[in-house]
């Protein structure tokens, strides 16, 4: 995987900020949980993006994964809500500020079940946010039930044998007009990192699945969301690198080794090719690999799906104003007078 | 029956003066749904209406596309009473599925017009028919036959104008108003309704028993809606933010919004709108959103009825706890279950007052009119985000989807309270805060807004259990402390919530208490009683939780009647509950039946109990 080099982190970023300000409150999850490897990315991302910690707003539903935003920006706004639901929240924020930066956490029983039907609407709206699903196949807080996204033939202490198919989040998300889909795991930080840099360059929602796993109820051996099966398993479709907008690509590849996505806000993620001929920006070719690799069992991971031109997000499909509405005076919110009067005079 | 035929058996008849009721009785329109009558009925409320006579008009309509049976019922009264009239004395029975059943309800002495082509049977010799030839008329039009179903119903119009006395010029101004100017569409109806009125002319010489003559009683008047009402008023209140799912009889509120909306709230620079309506995938949805929104900092609101009230509950109880502003409206119809969509009732007052697990208890305000609705509309915000917390609207079908006179709506007499919001300045001046501290003694917080550029603003927001520095928590010392602040800002809301309205106390012996869209049954009622000798104290409560005027109002008389337009009695329940010490003195008068109540159900209702 080629990255930019490996130069010691800068003690402040380009806002001024330390990496300590993009800390949150220390964890209540089990020691492991690759949740809190997640939220030590979205932390050290943040911070070497420049993100604004003052305009980002968490979200999150129900579940183990939705209390870790708790865990990271504890600068920023977080709305831990109820369970499924999260993705009506954060449209309802969204398109009220569209100056915010919306990054979401939900697992995946709060996405795949419960709130599967609002992902699929949220996907559908085209809400501008990072939506991350921490997806370990199992219900954790609960002790141990299957999620609908475990595999077949899975095996859990408390719930036994797993007869139903899987629901891969991934091609839900492309089916329902996603521009951004990408599937990662938890023991691969830094494509985790790069992948989130791409989506937070993303115009649009950018979804991340992330295999997450749960160290006390799904990480044996035979689990297809441990640890282990993980590093063993990870087929990896391209190494990605992320180059800022005011960085010089020098990631050097061959003519058609590699794809580089250039992003709306400027930046590119440079994807060089390990598996001959993907092409991450054709919507049916990204569906059927996702599609060979359920039906391999293969466990696929990079930047699945992206799309950059015509992103329409909710604020443009919604016609609305560049001011935000939180912003608006209380002049411009009460129409006056006269308005009223020339309304009535129409009901006499 | 052939008209010739008919016009032989009936001899004209002069009748007297004093005989001839004008201004004063009930018109009801029977006809299939779906054939376009909505235009017909409104003409005839509107011309009326124009012509200075206090007029209302229902319409109740099945839960169906096309072809159940559909009523319109136009009350006019020279009094000014606006409630439902039990008593129907011109019936037009356009529809032949309902004419025996229509037929019966009419008053003796009532008058019946119907399609000549219709078979049915005209079992009753204590009514006056009139036959109107209506496929003969419309086919002369030579309107194209695509419309000729739809006006067809110009014919009562015409029919009606002759017999009542309405004026065709008012007619036409109605229409004129219906089609928004449309000449075309003005012309092909008034072509009908002309020639309706030039036959009823030449070929009716009985007189109708029932007169319209012209008044001064609705000048200066407006007529709406209480949706439309709901909608307006919210404009003006400011709202920013609504995601809705449709369900009936809400849904025109929300398409009201739509209409004034673009209006009032575009970027006169950018041309753009200063809001957003998003249609949601269902009112779980809808819920959610509006909650974002009003976190977020904007004046949000949704519409919705009984089922996607049931569907709210959850997020009701998340707005609740974690004191996030935003409006319900909940207009409501007959339940339980999807129980009869389009038929109205007061049926969620409990619901939407505890809506939600956990111990929850929300303001709610109660709206009795369209003047009301608009009020309650701008004011719901103000409540909302001073008290940051959920606020129901409690609507219903008959307020909301019926047409009312009213005053002309006031202007909002209060500046727009947008509550405790610390901005980045008030964050540097006040140092340290805590977004569920109790600084000001009233149980309300201060809170920030998302993308505030202040490094202490950012505060995290949970249904869990939280302190009142909205630290997660699971420690009873600090759970409690919470809810007893919560329990104090619900005091403080008992005090700045909508006071009731108390009328008619002096004499009285007993005191009727009632809320909503029962307003006009009950005024007419309180006459009534009168010339019964029995004075009644009426107090219309508008907002729960119960101001102190109310345990005041309970207290000073033996006998309360609380009339409810539901089968439980929610209203007495409430009473009950929040009085238990004067429980005993609290009466029951409720009724279910899909209808506006009357006021000779109140009458006889409160006179039974005192007999």
């Amino acid at each position: 995987m080629a990255t930019t080099k490996a130069t010691p982190k800068p003690k402040i970023n380009l806002l001024g900020f330390e990496q300590g300000e993009y800390k949150g409150a220390p964890s209540t999850l089990c020691p492991g949980c690759g949740h809190d490897s997640i939220s030590s990315r979205i932390v050290s991302v943040c911070f070497e993006l420049g993100v604004q910690p003052y305009q980002v707003a968490k979200f999150s539903g129900i579940g183990c994964s939705s209390k870790t935003p708790a865990y990271f920006l504890g600068r920023s706004h977080g709305f831990n809500s109820v369970h499924g639901r999260m993705p009506s929240v954060a449209t309802g924020a969204i398109v009220t500020n569209r100056n915010l930066v919306g990054l979401a956490v939900s697992g995946d029983g709060d996405t795949g079940s419960i709130g599967m039907g609002q992902f699929k609407h949220l996907v559908r709206r085209n809400v501008p946010m990072v939506y991350i699903v921490e997806n370990n196949g199992v219900y954790g807080l609960t002790k141990g039930q299957f999620s609908a996204t475990a595999d077949i033939g899975q095996k859990l202490k408390y719930a036994g044998l797993n007869e139903l198919p899987p629901i891969d989040l991934c091609a839900e998300a492309i089916i329902g007009g996603a521009t951004f889909v990408a599937r990662s795991f938890a023991g691969d930080p830094r494509q985790v990192e790069a992948l989130l840099k791409a989506a937070l360059s993303h115009r649009g929602l950018a979804i991340l699945d992330i295999i997450s796993p749960c160290v006390t109820f799904n990480n044996h051996e035979d689990s297809t969301k441990s640890y282990a099966y993980g590093k063993e398993h990870e087929e990896r479709l391209h190494d990605m690198t992320f180059i800022r907008a005011q960085e010089e690509i020098t990631v050097d590849y061959e003519e058609g080794e590699a794809i580089p996505v250039k992003m709306h806000d400027g930046s590119t993620i440079v994807l060089k090719k390990l598996e001959t001929d993907y092409d991450p920006t054709n919507r049916v070719a990204a569906l059927s690999r996702l599609d060979a690799a359920r039906e391999n069992q293969e466990f696929i991971t990079g930047l699945i799906y992206v799309k950059q031109d015509n992103n329409r997000t909710i604020h443009d499909l919604l016609h609305m104003d560049e001011q935000p509405l939180s912003h608006l005076s209380a002049e411009q919110l009460r129409p006056t007078k006269e308005a009223l009067d020339s309304v009535l005079a129409d009901l006499y | 029956m052939a008209v010739v035929d008919y016009q032989t058996e009936q001899q004209p008849a002069e009748i007297a003066r004093e005989d001839v009721n004008i201004n004063d009785f009930a018109i009801i329109v029977a006809t299939p749904n779906g054939s376009g009558s909505q235009t017909a009925n409104n003409t005839i409320l509107r011309a009326c209406f124009n012509m200075g006579i206090p007029v209302t008009g229902k319409n109740l309509f099945p839960s169906n596309i096309k072809g159940l049976p559909t009523w319109y019922s136009i009350r006019l009264s020279k009094d000014g009473y606006q409630a439902r009239r039990h008593k129907r004395d011109v019936l037009v029975a356009m529809n032949p599925a309902s004419f025996g059943d229509d037929l019966q309800s009419l008053e003796p002495g009532g008058i019946c017009l119907y399609p000549d082509d219709s078979r049915q049977e005209l079992s009753r010799s204590d009514v006056t028919y009139f036959p109107m030839p209506v496929k003969e008329l419309v086919k002369n039009s030579g309107v194209d036959a695509s419309l000729r179903d739809y006006i067809a119903n110009m014919v009562y119009v015409g029919v009606l104008a002759h017999l009542l006395g309405i004026e065709v010029a008012e007619i036409e101004s109605a229409l004129n108003k219906h089609f928004k100017g449309k000449q075309k569409a003005i012309a092909s109806n008034m072509n009908v309704v002309n020639a309706a009125v030039a036959w009823a002319a030449a070929n009716i010489t009985t007189q109708s028993p029932f007169r319209v003559e012209r008044m001064d009683k609705t000048k200066g008047m407006i007529m709406l809606d209480g949706n439309a009402a709901g909608a307006l008023g919210s404009v003006f209140g400011g709202v920013s933010f609504v995601a809705w799912y449709p369900i009936t009889p809400s849904t025109s509120l929300v398409d009201a919004l739509n209409d004034y909306l673009p209006e009032l709230r575009i970027n006169k620079e950018t041309n753009k709108p200063t809001y957003a309506v998003v249609q949601a995938e269902d009112e779980l949805a809808a819920i959610g959103m509006i909650i974002g929104a009003g976190w977020a900092g904007a004046r949000s609101m949704t519409a919705t009825s009984g089922p996607g009230l049931s569907l709210m509950a959850e997020f009701t109880g998340l707005a609740y706890f974690t004191e996030v502003p935003c409006v319900v409206w909940d207009v409501m119809r007959m339940g339980p279950s999807t129980g009869m969509p389009t038929r109205t009732g007061q049926t969620d007052l409990i619901s939407a007052y505890f809506l939600s697990h956990g111990d929850t208890q929300h303001v709610c305000l109660l709206p009795s009119s369209i003047k009301e609705c608009f009020e309650f509309g701008w004011r719901s915000f103000d409540l909302a985000e001073r008290l940051q917390t959920i606020v129901f609207v409690l609507s219903d079908l008959d307020l909301g989807m019926n047409q009312w006179i009213s005053e002309p709506f006031e202007y909002p007499t209060e500046p727009m309270d947008r509550g405790k919001v610390l901005d980045a300045d008030a964050l540097t001046a006040v140092g340290d805060w805590g977004r569920y501290r109790d600084v000001d003694g009233d149980g309300i917080p201060y809170r920030t807004l998302p993308g505030t550029n202040h490094p202490k603003a950012a505060y995290f927001t949970r249904g869990s259990g939280h302190n009142q520095d909205a630290k997660y928590t699971e420690r009873s010392d600090e759970w409690v402390a919470n809810l007893d602040r919560l329990a104090r800002k619900f005091e403080t809301a008992r005090t700045i919530v909508p006071t009731p309205i108390t009328v008619n106390e002096e004499n009285a012996t007993i005191g009727i208490l009632s809320y909503g869209s029962n307003d006009p049954a009950i005024i007419e009622a309180l006459d009534r009683l009168r010339e019964a000798n029995i004075n009644a104290a009426y107090q219309r409560v508008r907002a729960l939780p119960f101001t102190k005027e109310v345990g005041e109002f309970v207290a000073k008389y033996e006998r309360i009647y609380v009339v409810d337009n539901n089968y439980n009695g929610q209203m007495a329940q409430l009473l009950r509950m929040e009085y238990p010490e004067l429980a005993g003195r609290i009466i029951a008068v409720a009724s279910c039946d899909g209808l506006p109540l009357t006021a000779r159900w109140v009458t006889e209702s409160v006179q039974k109990g005192e007999a």
